[in-house]
């Protein structure tokens, strides 16, 4: 070890890989992965978040995680953004491709994208 | 891409309660539902909770799982890994009714009651990291303390945070961590060393050990920053051999920064050298005492010398030697990384700062506990460590093991620290903390104790050689019933003779268990004496059983229990126990469906 930059540089590569232990960040996106949420697709769409998070380097700011069913099947793959303050947002019938852009736009920009939430059908 | 992490506390506790099977199991049953690269397996130091180990905690949502067993972990991998349901009933969920789960989110660990009121630096990395791993380590701003003193503070000006911060020593003793760096910097020598004490040798205390186990590379950290302080170019840990976990990830994490040139040849380019290296002690006592483990580190036998020359002077190999216990060490990075003030933020006036704790004994959380300074015996106790099992009577606390006091339930809202420890005739220690409770017989502690130093007596001073012995001696003759009050008056002055009079701290303060007893529970010894009687029940010599003629309903089980034969009567009539035959083992008592047999 020659310089305080080569440690910095360990630092920065492993910070990812550590800082889930860190406790929650302040945005908290939670995948429904129950019989119906994998079936639909949830998986892929977990894994897409887990990505994009790292890629943005959004890891200690959000957390990803999991939860079971949450009561509506039918729109499996069901996603929530929990932020602290403000009211949750549900995001319905998900896709990697809509993960991605949820993290640029919702996560990374501040704008939940509206056309993928969950609405009520009158 | 990994998603989630599963922790695995990988500490001696644990591991004894088959955490190893654990990770095993883990690895085939992610690989058998394809999560193998979504999910990764993090053996870990101890997490502190010992008592319902193996512990587990999943990351990114921090769920807490205790007592998990081999069966338990398919479950865990389909039902929280894969579908995202915690696994309820394994859930250690001890919190107050304050805290209110909320969708998707877990009880903090942090909200529970066992961590709520801790606050950890010297563990700060235990049960967090990967102790094989140098990376994680300095992921979490490792080497970071060492690198800012070779760059930008001088040897003076490390002294000075470690002395504004308040730091004393860790290993009982409580002597100003940066004023003893001084001492040693102060001396011109070609060469000085650093050693670090790692022989924890108290009965029921684990501190040190966790450390190493769970953090080694903070010890090294810490080692370095001394040498680079006090001029001092090479290290020695000496540790002891029963503590093979510890001494094998010791030796990774040495190797480990060897190779990525944290220790060696010029680091950070500052041109400074320091290297490290592992002694084993075989176990004996009196090495955990400075000057006898020096001895010990070079190659003779373990026996303390008389001070001055303080090793500050004239240490290891006769040349200038700064010697910290391993605690006190793994406080240091954190006070050259965060500063002075913050450190010195936490504790009372005197003592800045946390303190490790191993809890043990009567207490439902068996385990390791970090507090600040100042927090109360009750506040550990009663909630930190979840209160005493069974419903009985907290009566005392032993802090210090062998060399320590008693804190009795009187005392209980003492604030904890060095000196209010010393004021009531107790001491700080290394932290083993044995809760007793009613069922503990206090003349019985005092001996089990001073059995111990006995045993542990290097020899070469008569006070200690002989004096701890007579003690015992005389110790046997209150809980045998021959002892008179005049006998407890002996005690006490043998006791002040040895302390004032024996060469190193092992003799000095072999006799505290006794005098500490005797201060705050002589009425127990009084009634060994006079009543002939041990209050708790332990003592065997004054124990009789006898049955009770009106329950007894003569059903002859007790008889045919007895080991020795010693109860004697007709069927279906009361039965009787010969005193003389008796060996008080209480088999009779426990077997009896009438509760006709009584203790007294």
């Amino acid at each position: 070890m020659k310089s305080l930059a080569e440690l910095a540089a360990i630092k920065e590569k492993m910070q990812n890989k550590v800082v889930m232990r860190e406790g929650t960040g302040d945005l908290r996106v939670v995948v429904g992965m129950a019989t119906c949420g994998i079936a639909a697709g949830a998986r892929p769409v977990l894994n897409a978040f887990v990505e994009a998070v790292n890629a943005e380097n959004l890891a200690d700011k959000v957390t990803v995680t999991q939860t079971g069913c949450i009561g509506i099947c039918q729109y499996e793959p069901v996603v929530e953004i929990f932020e602290a303050g403000k009211d949750k947002v549900t995001y319905v019938k998900m896709n990697a491709e809509k993960a991605k852009e949820v993290v640029e736009k919702h996560l990374k920009g501040g704008q939940p994208i509206s056309e993928y939430t969950y609405k009520d059908e009158v | 891409m990994i998603r989630a992490q599963v922790l695995i506390c990988g500490g001696t506790g644990c591991t004894s309660s088959g955490s190893a099977t654990l990770i095993e199991e883990f690895e085939a049953q992610l690989k058998a539902f394809e999560l193998e690269e979504e999910v990764k397996i993090v053996r870990t130091g101890c997490f502190g909770l010992c008592a319902l180990g193996p512990v587990v905690i999943v990351y990114p949502d921090g769920t807490f799982y205790s007592c998990v067993q081999k069966d338990d972990v398919k479950e865990i991998v389909s039902e929280h890994l894969l579908k995202g349901r915690p696994v309820d009933r394994l859930v250690y969920k001890d919190v107050d009714e304050s805290v209110v789960e909320e969708a998707g989110k877990v009880v903090s660990l942090n909200d529970t009651t066992f961590y709520k009121k801790q606050n950890r630096v010297a563990l700060r990395n235990c049960g967090v990291i990967n102790p094989e791993s140098i990376d994680e380590y300095i992921a979490m701003d490792g080497y970071v303390a060492l690198g800012k003193c070779l760059t930008e503070m001088t040897p003076e000006q490390v002294i000075q945070v470690v002395k504004d911060s308040g730091l004393r020593g860790r290993g009982g003793g409580g002597f100003p961590t940066g004023l003893k760096w001084s001492f040693t910097a102060a001396n011109q020598a070609d060469q000085k060393y650093v050693v670090c004490n790692a022989d924890e040798g108290d009965p029921g205390a684990f501190m040190d050990r966790s450390v190493l186990e769970g953090d080694p590379h903070c010890i090294i950290e810490a080692m370095a920053i001394c040498g680079y302080a006090t001029g001092a170019t090479e290290g020695y840990v000496y540790v002891r051999a029963e503590y093979p976990i510890a001494v094998e990830r010791l030796q990774k994490a040495i190797d480990d920064a060897r190779e990525y040139g944290l220790l060696g040849k010029n680091i950070f380019g500052s041109g400074f050298d320091f290297d490290l290296f592992i002694r084993l002690g075989a176990g004996a006592f009196v090495c955990g005492e400075e000057t006898a483990l020096m001895t010990s580190i070079e190659g003779n036998r373990g026996e303390p010398r008389p001070r001055p020359p303080y090793p500050a002077v004239k240490g290891l190999f006769g040349k200038p030697t700064t010697e910290n216990n391993v605690e006190t060490f793994a406080n240091i990075p954190t006070i050259i990384r965060e500063g002075a003030d913050f450190f010195a933020s936490m504790g009372t006036e005197k003592s800045k700062g946390t303190k490790v704790f191993a809890l043990g004994g009567k207490i439902k959380n068996t385990g390791l506990v970090e507090i600040p300074m100042g927090t109360t015996l009750r506040e550990i106790i009663e909630e930190i460590g979840g209160g005493i099992p069974n419903g009985k009577k907290f009566k005392a606390a032993q802090t210090g093991g062998p060399s320590g006091g008693c804190i009795p339930a009187s005392l209980m809202d003492t604030k904890i620290d060095y000196d209010n420890l010393t004021a009531i005739g107790c001491m700080m220690g290394s932290g083993g903390l044995i809760v007793m409770d009613e069922d503990n017989c206090m003349v019985d502690i005092a001996k089990f104790f001073l059995n111990f130093t006995v045993d542990e007596s290097c020899g070469k001073c008569t006070p200690c050689r002989v004096g701890t012995k007579r003690l015992l001696e005389m110790l046997d003759k209150v809980t045998d019933g021959n002892a008179t009050l005049e006998d407890l008056d002996k005690i006490e002055e043998l006791c002040n003779y040895i302390k004032e009079n024996s060469l190193c701290g092992l003799g000095q303060t072999a006799p505290n268990p006794v005098l500490a007893t005797l201060k705050f529970f002589r009425d127990e010894y009084v009634a060994h004496v006079v009543d002939k009687k041990c209050p708790a029940g332990v003592c065997k010599n004054l124990l009789s059983y006898t049955i009770e003629a009106d329950k007894c309903k003569g059903c002859t089980l007790c008889a045919r229990k007895c080991p020795v034969g010693a109860i004697s009567g007709t069927v279906k009539e009361a039965h009787t126990i010969d005193p003389s035959k008796c060996i008080k083992c209480g088999v009779c008592m426990d077997s009896c469906k009438f509760k006709a047999i009584v203790k007294s």
